[in-house]
């Protein structure tokens, strides 16, 4: 299913973001920046270091206010408020309920101190689930379906490769059905061939889920594998905006020309 | 009472504060109030956040009895019961019923307690989330959107590894509905003691300088699952001096040979007991 199809089918967008400004001093982080995201919708930020795209994630996602503009979202029952209006517990529910958000370093985003079970049950637990076995048994299911053997459930995250790491804290993330995930660059820090196989993982799942997703990437084979549209950004600026293939296969803006044309075709 | 010292040692101004502290969390039950802890002429770790609650309440007609591990008679409590009689001239008492203050360390009395009675614990980490997260904004945050997950976590990593909930002492507990708190090292054995109390229960840590309290007649939850309930410490055995079978027992060494015996942990139970079977 392309964007256009997918925006036919839902009419209101999960996230609409408003002229959005994020300085840290005199530097300048993210400049006016705007957009809507739909249900369903993957959309890839890509640009070079420093050019904003972990600071626009923050702004997004309600962990880093912006200094000027809007981070409007869709809850389920269609109504619209401002991130950053609504009171700090219910943006702690959303995030942890109908959001998920996973870090590039699996540090940030495992407790390393528990099992991958607790790991996965941690966010069931904190929407209220009380009874142990259940827990355990929505856990497994989230394990199996990121590719984690069950048998190793109770072992402590440490003991696992970076994939499995990295897989488990999709897990963790998932299990409460979220509509929309943020990722900073989920495959960064893997081999090859592991993130090859997470992005294999990653697509089926946002295609089963029906999983909307903001994913920033160095990588443009993982924009072009996973996502609908591609934003590219430079010195804080969104330069260009369109669908993935669009935009990879004749990009408009001089610095997207030079992004594309700078690594090797794919 | 010596000359030189001011009524229960502290200064009126410092009792004051500490009062402000624990009206405050009387007025929030299970919150942590930080307040100004003194020096004291003991060292952190022997109950220093007790007795400056203790000194900060107690009054001349107040009967005072001190416990630690449910003994009157270890020399911590003793040397605190000394302490008070000398400064603050207070009569004291081993009996829990005749006490209008209980200062204790690790254990609340078996006797049930009254309305009117106060118990004062001290309290060595207040901080129940602290194991997970050592910085104190973030702990604070966590009590202000009773974001108390990792609480289950942990309890649900028990259960993973050894089958059952294996947190014993200073069971963590929801105070009012709202609040999770430490109980301070007491046997979860006593956690039920806590719930729909008709006692006043003052908790003071000194060298973490926070009071927190449980009024009177609040509801005090044991953290659980549906399917591992909370449950108390039993033994297959009874209180060998008293014959007790619903008290919290101790296991004594008798001898070098092995030999050992359960006793009750609260010395003033067990000797009311054997004198009324006498
Ligand atoms: N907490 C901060 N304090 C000060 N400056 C910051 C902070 N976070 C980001 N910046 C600055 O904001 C700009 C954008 O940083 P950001 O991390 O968003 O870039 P990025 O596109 O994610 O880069 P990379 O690809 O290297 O991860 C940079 O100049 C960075 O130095
Ligand atoms: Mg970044």
């Amino acid at each position: 299913m392309n964007a256009i199809s997918k925006i036919a089918a839902n009419d209101l967008p999960l996230l609409s973001v408003r002229q959005l400004d994020k300085s840290f001093g005199a530097r300048t982080a993210c400049r006016n920046i705007n957009f809507d995201l739909w249900p369903g919708e993957v959309l890839a930020v890509v640009g070079e270091s420093g050019a904003g795209k972990s600071t626009l994630l923050r702004c997004l996602c309600g962990d880093q206010q912006p200094d000027l503009g809007q981070v409007l979202f869709t809850r389920r029952d269609g109504s619209i408020s401002d991130l950053y209006d609504i009171p700090e517990p219910e943006r702690r529910i959303l995030m942890r309920t109908d959001w998920g958000i996973i870090h590039q370093n699996p540090r940030d985003g495992l407790r390393f101190g528990v099992s991958a079970g607790a790991n996965v049950g941690e966010r069931l637990m904190a929407i209220g689930a009380r009874n142990y076995a259940e827990i355990r048994r929505t856990a497994a299911i989230w394990l199996e379906r990121l590719e984690i053997d069950v048998a190793r459930m109770d072992e402590l995250p440490f003991t696992f490769s970076g994939g499995m790491q990295q897989r488990l804290q999709i897990a963790r993330n998932l299990v409460t059905q979220p509509r929309l995930v943020f990722m900073d660059e989920p495959t960064g820090g893997l081999d090859v061939s592991v993130q090859a196989k997470l992005l294999d993982l990653l697509r089926s799942l946002v295609g089963e889920l029906g999983l909307a997703a903001v994913i920033v990437t160095h990588d443009l084979a993982v924009a072009r594998l996973l996502a609908d549209r591609l934003m590219v950004m430079q010195g804080g600026a969104v330069v260009e905006l369109g669908l993935t293939d669009q935009v990879l296969d004749d990009p408009q803006h001089p610095y997207s020309q030079l992004l594309v044309s700078s690594v090797l075709q794919i | 009472m010596t000359a030189g010292y001011n009524f229960a040692y502290l200064d009126e101004q410092t009792k004051r504060m500490i009062r402000r502290a624990i009206l405050k969390a009387v007025a929030i039950p299970g919150y942590q109030v930080p307040f100004g802890s003194r020096e004291m002429p003991l060292p952190y770790g022997w109950g220093t956040g007790g007795i400056q609650v203790t000194a900060s309440i107690i009054g001349s007609d107040d009967v005072l009895k001190v416990i630690d591990q449910g003994a009157d008679d270890t020399t911590n409590a003793i040397s605190i019961r000394r302490f008070f009689a000398k400064t603050a001239g207070v009569a004291t008492t081993t009996r829990t019923a005749d006490a209008t203050i209980i200062q204790t360390r690790h254990r609340i009395p078996e006797t049930p307690l009254r309305a009117g009675q106060i118990v004062v614990f001290q309290v060595p980490i207040p901080e129940p989330l602290r194991w997970l997260e050592p910085r104190e904004s973030e702990t604070r945050q966590m009590h202000a959107y009773a974001d108390y997950a990792i609480m289950h976590v942990k309890l649900y990593e028990d259960i993973a590894r050894y089958g059952h909930i294996a947190t014993t002492y200073d069971y963590p507990v929801i105070v009012n509905e709202r609040y999770l708190m430490r109980p301070s090292p007491i046997p979860k054995f006593d956690n039920p003691k806590l719930d729909m109390n008709p006692a006043l229960m003052l908790f003071g840590a000194g060298r973490e300088k926070r009071i927190y309290a449980v009024p009177p007649y609040t509801i005090v939850k044991s953290l659980d699952f549906e399917d591992h309930p909370f449950s108390i410490e039993t033994w297959d055995t009874s209180c060998a001096l008293c014959g007790a079978t619903n008290a919290f027992l101790d296991e004594v060494i008798t001898d070098d040979h092995g030999g050992k015996m359960f006793v009750c942990s609260d010395s003033d139970h067990c000797a009311e007991r054997k004198e009324k079977a006498a």
